[in-house]
């Protein structure tokens, strides 16, 4: 009787002692992910702008987006990306992405044959203070003024890579939605002084030059980000 | 067996329905060339007894994305949805000749109409006069016009603008394209919001 009984204690004794988690060292809290969305734009069946060389806007675009994504990846950035093949998105599902990544940035990625050098357009959306419930169309009026400051950030960047910039405002189906600091980036040919086109933005070297600014604009917004 | 008689009917009813089905037909073709002969005699021209007036045009410039105000001497119409096509036809105008400062190709005959209403709930506001433009583009144009965030931002801005600098109580624009609703102008620049005229009007000279 006694050994049944001795036998019930040290049956109890395991379970408890199983039952107690494993004692865990102290960890510094992890480093908040900091995740940056490149959304190609157009693809598929919406080719976008026909450039003078004869590329379409979807393939340049896409071409920035692989370039920018390697370089934010090695500066140990989160990338998610709207697309990474010739397929169709829909604005939407664009913006659903975007929003879904909880990003920090969101960069919409175009290209054109008019006007030159980089051009940089946050939403004409006013701003608005966020609420619990927000219009799918008006979502980026939350986010507008940080999106003017990032656009300030971009166009430091690339005047500071010789590009010349133009700052503006419009209405992009894409950024209208997103729930993020969003800028759409355009480029153009780069001129020189006569006006003459140096570049064209599907110009390996050239495209080059503004993935790098642009990687350092992004690090330049983290590094701010993480400022107390 | 069917009757002679239910034949000879069914043939007369056949006959009656072929008949009305022509006239139908020929019906809706004279209605379709009413409505456009009514289209062509739509003035795409100021006429030139109309005495000549200042208009403010706001032109867009792509080097710097810009609107820069530029006043003309235009014939214009009394009509204020004429005047406004007429206004915005020498906008367009400027843009389709070459060396322009924002090539955009189809010139005056890009804008169809222009309606003038009143803003739905204006009554109530402190601006009962506001009026909303809704500015009719042309397949065509549309068609033919650049793609790129910049330009047609733009256009859309430029005709915004130029419509609140001369008719002031123009505040809101809204765009369609033959007559219907369209996504965006070239892929870009969203043509389902309504604009606010004076947000397109510029300080002298720099970006909107």
């Amino acid at each position: 009787m006694n050994g049944k009984r001795r036998l019930f204690w040290v049956l109890v004794a395991v379970c408890a002692a199983a039952s107690v988690p494993p004692a865990v060292p102290a960890q510094a809290p992890p480093t908040p992910r900091f995740v940056v969305v490149l959304d190609a734009a157009h693809g598929g069946d919406d080719p976008g702008a026909r450039l003078t060389s004869g590329q379409m806007e979807k393939t340049v675009t896409l071409a920035l987006s692989v370039r920018l994504r390697s370089l934010l990846a090695a500066r140990g950035m989160q990338v998610v990306t709207t697309r990474e093949s010739d397929s169709t998105v829909d604005p939407n599902r664009r913006a659903e992405i975007a929003n879904h990544a909880n990003a920090q940035i969101c960069l919409s990625l175009h290209a054109t044959e008019s006007g030159s050098g980089a051009h940089l357009y946050a939403s004409s959306i006013a701003p608005a203070q966020p609420t619990r419930f927000t219009a799918w169309k008006t979502a980026q009026s939350a986010w507008v003024t940080s999106s003017l400051r990032l656009s300030g950030v971009l166009n430091s960047s690339l005047a500071h890579a010789g590009i010349s910039v133009i700052l503006g405002r419009t209405a992009l189906p894409a950024i209208e939605s997103m729930t993020c600091p969003a800028v759409a980036v355009e480029i153009a040919p780069e001129r020189d002084s006569d006006n003459a086109i140096s570049a064209q933005p599907d110009d390996v070297a050239y495209q080059a030059r503004v993935a790098s600014a642009l990687a350092a604009a992004v690090v330049q917004w983290r590094t701010e980000a993480r400022q107390p | 067996m069917i009757p002679r008689y239910q034949k000879v009917l069914f043939v007369i009813l056949l006959v009656a329905s072929l008949a009305m089905a022509g006239e139908l037909w020929h019906l809706r073709q004279r209605a379709h060339q009413r409505l456009l002969a009514g289209e062509d005699s739509a003035p795409t021209q100021a006429p030139e007894v109309a005495p000549a007036e200042q208009a403010t045009l706001l032109v867009a410039n792509d080097a710097d994305a810009s609107l820069l105000a530029q006043a003309r001497s235009l014939p214009l119409p009394a009509d204020p949805g004429a005047r406004a096509r007429a206004i915005l036809g020498s906008l367009l105008d400027l843009y389709a000749v070459s060396g322009s400062s924002h090539p955009v190709p189809g010139g005056a005959s890009g804008i169809a109409q222009v309606f003038l209403l009143a803003v739905p709930g204006s009554k109530d506001s402190p601006d009962p006069g506001a009026q909303l433009a809704v500015v009719n583009l042309t397949g065509n144009f549309v068609a033919g016009h650049p793609s790129g965030i910049e330009t047609e931002t733009l256009t859309v801005l430029s005709i915004c603008g130029t419509l609140h600098a001369n008719l002031p109580r123009v505040t809101q624009v809204r765009f369609l394209v033959d007559g219907v609703q369209r996504a965006t102008l070239a892929g870009h620049a969203d043509l389902t919001r309504t604009y606010l005229a004076a947000e397109a009007v510029p300080s002298e000279g720099s970006n909107p």
